[in-house]
């Protein structure tokens, strides 16, 4: 009797926080020292559902990057709290230190990053074994299979091509499996499109939308193109660091 | 590794490049320790082969050259074989003079004066024990130039014909000089000025001399003794008792002609090499790390370890490094093989395998250094596009 309940609790706990997404109370982010300190975050609160797409427009310098780095434990915020699938990041960090913030990271964030970044040397198969490799115990990670994730990208085809053989949506979409391969609860995405033709943003963000909404993963997208903003579920804008919706 | 090794098959162009450079390094290294060695052998292996645990030279002798300078007299030998832990003590003469063979062959030799029976007496790889005091027995090495048994070679200025009857077991050079071993009493009689010209030294000759003195005393100390293990205050203990500065084996190698200054330049340059090969590897994984800065951003960002990156970056290193020394070294030796047999070149296995373990690990060293930037990349540089 005990045991199921405290069976079904843990199941309830696991499932809240998978649905708790990425939650930002009152972040200020101050960057530089002295005279020369810049506000890049003013006290934003940001609150991204597990399985929606989030997109983040507004000038350059307005402080989207510093949003991301905040939300994926790249930079820690000098205000305000940051909670993702449910973990406070700064007791994550008062646990652990950076070695405890870079586990997190591999193991529940995922990042897709400008021009996919993809690594040179390392063909399209090749980065997603190392991204898996890296969240998981050796031994373990000669069963990985990478193609189904390849695949579900549209890039089944090319997995021994390296990233120079590779056009940008091409890397772009690579990118995305890699991002996808530790089965993140938070995907992390800056400025994917910024390479692309229109027809193949389209395409990238659909792909990103789909991914988010099937694995139930909260999804945060910075861009400048405002044409492929109807394939996100909202739209917020950031202003000299100040978070305002555009479209619920 | 995972990386590591696609990385070096992937930019194998630039890795072969660094590999050729270490590869050179390491031939270089392996000629050198060639030359090195065999200058050693060169200048002391007469010493070298000998079962000797220290040498007694007149007291105050300089220490360069001091086996022609040193002058020894028969009580300083009687009181060194007096000396607790001594096992053996024979006195031994040493001069270097020129000579000519009887087919005209112009030669240097470092006379060794030796009690024939004394526990000096060379191995032989020829020929018979000394005994005749005419008969010498000379260095291995001479055969090569054509000497042979019953050769008669006639030393310069005295005049006095010496007869070839055996040869040493093995290269017995001293100071780059053959050695040629003969009696103490022929020795002194040479010394003594009273040598025959045009002629082989008689034993009535040699019965009739007057002359007690020899260049050094040869000690072999009896086994696990202080003395047997160049403790200095054995030998000062000695020393004072007889009125004599001792040199163990080793130190007198010291004392053998061009043997300090040699062997110091060849050990400069060698550790000059080292040096300039652990920097030349640190620089290259310096601009190979900088070059890599965003991907490694990114791969800090994706949650790689520092350390991860770390262990991944140095084992790039060490099979970079040991392939290629191992290759260098290998070519080093074929080349050694092919060198004329003149030089004085001889190639070990102990340095050689010494000497790639220093550069792989100095190497490794500066590589350390150059990879350690890894734990200072920022993972946030990984957004954007450029920070
Ligand atoms: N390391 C830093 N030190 C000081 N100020 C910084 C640093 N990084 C960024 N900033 C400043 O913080 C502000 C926000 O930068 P951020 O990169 O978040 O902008 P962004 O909205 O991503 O711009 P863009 O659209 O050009 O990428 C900018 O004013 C920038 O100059
Ligand atoms: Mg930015």
């Amino acid at each position: 009797m005990t045991n199921t309940t405290t069976a079904s609790t843990t199941l309830d706990t696991a499932a809240e926080t998978r649905h708790q997404g990425l939650h930002l109370q009152d972040v200020t982010l101050e960057l530089g020292d002295g005279e020369g300190t810049v506000r890049a975050l003013d006290q934003v609160n940001l609150e991204v559902n597990a399985g929606e797409l989030v997109a983040i427009i507004g000038p350059s310098g307005a402080g989207k990057s510093s949003l991301l780095a905040v939300a994926g434990a790249l930079a820690s915020p000098t205000a305000g709290d940051v909670r993702v699938l449910g973990r406070d990041l700064a007791a994550v960090r008062s646990d652990g230190g950076q070695g405890a913030l870079a586990r997190f990271r591999r193991e529940h964030l995922g990042f897709v990053f400008q021009s996919g970044n993809l690594i040179p040397a390392l063909t399209s198969a090749d980065q997603l074994r190392l991204a898996y490799r890296l969240a998981h115990r050796r031994g373990r990670t000669r069963t990985f299979d990478p193609s189904p994730f390849l695949e579900s990208v549209g890039m089944g085809h090319r997995a021994d091509s390296r990233p120079g053989q590779l056009s940008g949506g091409e890397r772009q979409r690579v990118g995305i499996a890699r991002a996808l391969v530790n089965a993140p609860g938070v995907l992390l995405v800056d400025e994917p499109t910024a390479a692309l033709d229109r027809q193949r943003s389209q395409d990238i963000v659909k792909l990103l939308a789909e991914q988010c909404h099937e694995k139930s993963i909260a999804g945060v997208m910075v861009t400048h193109d405002h044409e492929i903003l109807p394939c996100c579920d909202r739209v917020l804008e950031m202003v000299d660091g100040q978070l305002t919706p555009v479209r619920e | 590794m995972f990386l590591a090794l696609r990385e070096l098959a992937f930019a194998r162009g630039r890795f072969s490049l660094m590999g050729v450079v270490i590869a050179l390094i390491a031939v270089l290294m392996v000629l050198l320790s060639g030359l090195s060695a065999g200058l050693v052998n060169d200048g002391v292996s007469g010493l070298k082969s000998m079962p000797v645990t220290s040498f007694a030279f007149d007291e105050g002798t300089k220490a360069d050259n001091a086996f022609s300078r040193s002058i020894v007299d028969d009580e300083q030998i009687a009181a060194w074989k007096e000396q607790p832990d001594v096992a053996t003590a024979s006195p031994m003469g040493a001069s270097i003079m020129n000579a000519e063979t009887d087919q005209g062959l112009q030669v240097d030799l470092t006379l060794f004066g030796i009690e024939p029976d004394s526990f000096l007496a060379p191995e032989l790889s020829a020929g018979s024990a000394l005994g005749a005091p005419g008969g010498i027995i000379v260095s291995e090495t001479l055969r090569g130039e054509g000497l042979e048994l019953g050769s008669v070679i006639t030393l310069d200025q005295v005049g006095t014909e010496l007869e070839v009857i055996g040869f040493t077991d093995g290269q017995a050079t001293f100071g780059h000089v053959d050695v040629a071993y003969l009696p103490l009493g022929t020795w002194q009689l040479i010394a003594a000025g009273e040598a025959p010209d045009g002629a082989a030294p008689t034993a009535e000759q040699l019965a009739a001399l007057d002359f007690e003195y020899a260049s050094v005393v040869a000690i072999e100390a009896v086994d696990g003794s202080p003395l047997a293990k160049g403790d200095a205050d054995a030998l000062a203990a000695g020393d004072s008792a007889a009125g004599t500065t001792s040199m163990t084996l080793e130190q007198s190698f010291n004392a053998s002609p061009g043997y300090q200054a040699e062997t110091l330049t060849l050990s400069m340059i060698q550790w000059f090499l080292y040096a300039i090969g652990a920097l030349v590897v640190g620089a290259f994984f310096t601009v190979w790390t900088i070059q890599r800065g965003h991907e490694l951003a990114v791969l800090r960002a994706m949650g790689a370890s520092a350390r991860y990156l770390l262990r991944d970056g140095l084992a790039q290193a060490a099979i970079l490094l040991v392939t290629f020394t191992a290759l260098g070294a290998a070519i080093g030796v074929g080349l050694g093989a092919l060198m004329p047999a003149g030089m004085p070149f001889s190639l070990e296995a102990g340095p050689i395998a010494l000497a790639s373990t220093i550069t792989i690990s100095l190497g490794l060293v500066g590589a350390a250094i150059a990879v350690l930037r890894v734990t200072r990349i920022e993972p946030i540089s990984a957004l954007g596009g450029t920070r």
